[in-house]
């Protein structure tokens, strides 16, 4: 008994966290972009933080129930029905047999996760199974295929009881609020200019935007390190090619490049970054790493805090 | 080595130990690496070896960035480097033709070499594998002779078939999956180089390639799919 995809929309993958411990074989993060929802939606179920997850881009989504499960939806508002009935994201709700859920049109975001009880099941590839198109690893069938019609998916628990996000811990994912950036890398190389510009100018979201790397269009940035050797990729880098315009790279970059970079989004900007549709306007602003670090770690905290302890999940099992 | 540690990002160091490309430093970033794994442990998340530079990925959740820097000097005292030739030494048989390598005319005309010039060259000294990068298991070997460098492709390919060599700039590699690319091809290696299940790559930093000639007989029987560049699906 399944959930068996009826629409696959634009784009919909399998993501968990991503692929850890491999970066230096060249293999990429993968992993849900916007964490943060996909942490709740776990949350939601009582599952691990980071179990498996549908992420869906835009809508066009839908499948169909074969059996009762209690499922979460957290991340973007794209319209979603449980049937004819409106449904709100930021809550696990009941869908019974023979039931049609679909995620129609982006109205605030880019990026639904579905999470099923205990994560859904899918195989590992080097310990993830999150999907990476480019590099044909994870999903349902490890070689990176995005997921698709008539494909059935199942899952590792039993369902709990719906449940919400509490309303204040709810992301506000049309925060006008500046994107936090840890300053390093080859920042002293930039113009004087360029660097006052690029944390007191709009940046546009360009329409060249994907699980890889974000553009944005704004004031050309000049920096006079170039041809540099190449070195590793954190999540989150901005790199700033020849045109000056920067490239937000996310869980999908390459592992190493050579671009000269600002520094990188600290991972809760970077969660933000992934729901902003193209002509979003936003900025960017530095952060002291002390203080970015700090944040971190109270936002990872409050995951803590939520879950079952796995004896507790062990019993509701029995 | 004149080592310095920069933040990158909220988790991550980058490790500057040198300025330059040069073979002489992979056995000091070898033995960096193998120090800085044993240190940190668990609190390891990803280390991120290339050219002249380790970026060390930490967990947030065990260390802060002082602690960090703390454990990396701690690593890399007294360092010394890991002993010369320590890398394997692969020996790589590739069918260099044009048929599977496009731009293998081209620069066998522009560099004056002729075709069996071009692969005498090629062929005739030992890689160094600076870092892996770009895709799983690519591997970017260096240096070729001067002759042999080429710029990147103005366009790159949608598609380069799996197994292709290429040369850019002074460095070559092989393509280990299809994939976009914008390097010279000049032939194709049968080998494969990644293993997805296991999480294996053939070559590592620090191992030493000589790539062998073999014609198109020996290339299909050691596994090669020979079918020419223009009518790969």
């Amino acid at each position: 008994m399944s959930l068996v995809i009826e629409r696959h929309g634009l784009l919909a993958t399998l993501q968990d966290a991503g692929r850890f411990g491999v970066r230096h074989l060249g293999v990429g993060q993968g992993g849900g972009a916007d964490w943060i929802s996909q942490r709740w939606a776990n949350w939601l179920l009582g599952n691990a933080p980071d179990a498996a997850v549908i992420e869906i881009t835009l809508g066009g989504f839908s499948l169909v129930a074969e059996q009762d499960v209690c499922l979460a939806l957290c991340g973007a508002d794209l319209d979603a029905h449980l049937d004819d009935t409106p449904l709100a994201p930021w809550r696990s709700f009941v869908i019974r047999k023979g039931q049609r859920l679909s995620l129609n049109q982006a109205r605030l975001g880019l990026r639904a996760y579905l999470a099923a009880p205990g994560g859904f099941q899918a195989p590992a590839v080097m310990g993830s199974c999150a999907t990476v198109v480019r590099e044909g690893l994870g999903g349902l069938h490890r070689d990176g295929r995005p997921l698709a019609e008539g494909e059935r998916l199942s899952w590792r628990g039993t369902s709990p009881a719906p449940r919400e996000v509490p309303a204040e811990r709810i992301p506000a994912l049309d925060s006008r609020a500046p994107l936090a950036v840890v300053l390093g890398a080859q920042i002293g190389d930039f113009a004087g200019q360029s660097l006052f510009d690029a944390f007191n100018s709009d940046w546009t979201v360009d329409n060249r935007a994907d699980r890889m790397g974000v553009r944005l269009l704004g004031p050309r940035l000049e920096c006079r390190s170039r041809d540099m050797v190449s070195e590793g990729i954190p999540l989150g880098a901005i790199q700033v090619p020849a045109d000056g315009q920067p490239i937000v790279l996310l869980n999908d970059r390459q592992t190493i490049g050579g671009y000269p970079r600002l520094g990188a989004l600290t991972p809760l900007a970077v969660a933000r970054l992934a729901q902003c549709p193209p002509g979003s306007v936003l900025r960017l602003s530095p952060v002291g790493l002390e203080a970015a670090q700090r944040q971190q770690r109270q936002l990872l905290a409050l995951w803590q805090h939520g879950h079952e302890t796995s004896t507790e999940q062990a019993r509701r099992t029995a | 080595m004149n080592l310095r540690i920069e933040p990158v990002a909220i988790d991550c160091l980058m490790l500057r130990l040198f300025d330059a490309i040069d073979e002489a430093h992979m056995p000091w970033l070898l033995a960096a690496t193998q120090r800085l794994r044993e240190t940190f442990g668990a609190a390891l998340v990803d280390l991120v070896p290339s050219y002249t530079t380790l970026m060390l990925h930490y967990d947030l959740e065990q260390l802060d960035d002082g602690q960090a820097r703390a454990l990396i000097q701690q690593a890399l005292r007294n360092l010394e480097p890991a002993s010369a030739g320590s890398g394997t030494l692969h020996r790589l048989p590739v069918w260099y033709d044009a048929s599977v390598g496009p731009e293998l005319t081209r620069l066998a005309e522009r560099s004056g070499l002729g075709i069996a010039g071009v692969i005498e060259r090629h062929s005739g000294r030992e890689y160094q594998v600076f870092a892996l990068g770009f895709a799983p298991g690519f591997a970017f070997m260096g240096l070729v002779e001067p002759q042999l460098a080429s710029p990147r492709l103005a366009t790159p390919r949608q598609r380069v078939p799996a197994g292709s060599l290429g040369i850019a700039d002074r460095q070559t590699a092989v393509y280990p999956s299809v994939s976009p690319g914008g390097w010279n091809l000049i032939g194709r290696m049968p080998i494969p180089l990644f293993d997805r299940e296991q999480g294996r790559s053939l070559l590592q930093p620090g191992d030493r390639v000589r790539f062998e000639p073999v014609d198109r007989a020996e290339f299909i029987r050691l596994g090669g799919d020979a079918s020419p560049f223009e009518v790969q699906p």
